[in-house]
């Protein structure tokens, strides 16, 4: 069945300490060419009937992501794309 | 007659005792409320104790926003009930979005555990009465994600209709934004605080006995307001 991927991203004026905190730890691999980093949080949705895109917007807007300071963006997810497809 | 305040538990508060024992040495009766159970038993006021509510493990709140008691809450809350958020609760009462902005995690990543100064700017709420205009007070503060955000529009709104209820005084322990502690809505019946009242209302386990106004205020308006 395929599934709904929503990808929940904290909005680019809201300050992202994860991401910096990861940022400023990639010297240490002596990585010095990343300008910044981000993090945000991936959910696969699997419908029990035919994936429906614009109920996942529903979830995600009123539960997945807090508008007040995040974005998300939901789409099908390629066959091969999804945490079991891949194991 | 006594008032009846009650004190919410969610499957991860662990505030709700010193909640309820701070409304009982206000001069209150404590009501204790399960977060299942959409039934407020006829209580005057509501706290939402500090925890980590249905583990957070989305976002603190965006789950416990839609436990059964919170819709009762939401609903009397525009009618004009008093709710104080502490902490998580705080964080419940922006997801619900009977408070505007967010909190998110400390800037420095860090849990952040100390007694704090705060400075009362808004004495006009159900919750901060019993202050003076510009009051310090010491409250305990103790959160991972307490930086609260909103957006710049937002946060002039506050200010402007002198919402920002307290702010930190002496070093800011999360990085909120505009040193925000506690706001109210427009209405000023409900307010969020991120720092813990609760945990200031005896010589013996606080470290001052500051919270207390905090308890005592919503008394004193539940007795001004109309039945």
């Amino acid at each position: 069945m395929p599934r709904v991927v929503v990808d929940v991203m904290l909005k680019p004026e809201i300050l992202d300490p994860q991401g910096q905190a990861v940022a400023n730890a990639l010297p240490r691999l002596g990585v010095s060419d990343v300008a910044s980093v981000r993090i945000g949080r991936r959910i696969e949705i699997e419908f029990t009937g035919e994936p429906d895109l614009d109920r996942a917007r529903e979830i995600a807007d009123k539960l997945l992501a807090n508008p007040v300071i995040e974005d998300f963006t939901v789409r099908l997810a390629e066959a091969d794309e999804t945490a079991d497809a891949r194991s | 007659m006594t008032a009846r305040v009650g004190v919410v538990t969610f499957p991860g508060s662990l505030d709700d005792g010193d909640a309820a024992r701070a409304v009982r040495i206000a001069g209150a009766e404590p009501v204790r409320l399960w977060h299942g159970d959409p039934d407020l038993h006829g209580v005057d006021a509501v706290v939402l104790p500090g925890g980590f509510s249905y583990g957070d493990y989305l976002r603190c709140g965006a789950i416990a926003r839609f436990a059964p008691v919170m819709g009762s809450i939401v609903d009397a809350a525009r009618g004009g009930l008093p709710v104080l958020g502490i902490c998580n609760g705080f964080q419940i009462l922006c997801e619900a979005h009977l408070l505007p902005g967010a909190l998110t995690r400390n800037q420095h990543l860090h849990f952040r555990n100390r007694d704090q100064v705060l400075r009362i700017e808004a004495v006009g709420t159900a919750w901060t009465n019993a202050f003076q205009p510009g009051q310090e007070v010491l409250i305990p503060v103790k959160n991972g994600e307490g930086c609260y955000v909103a957006d710049p529009a937002t946060l002039d709104r506050l200010e402007a209709e002198g919402r920002v209820v307290a702010r930190y005084v002496g070093g800011n322990p999360n990085g909120s934004q505009r040193d925000i502690a506690a706001i109210t809505n427009e209405a000023g019946n409900v307010v969020g605080i991120m720092p813990h009242p609760e945990h200031a209302v005896e010589a013996l386990t606080g470290p001052s006995l500051d919270g207390l106004g905090f308890f005592t205020s919503v008394l004193k308006h539940l007795v001004g307001a109309p039945a």
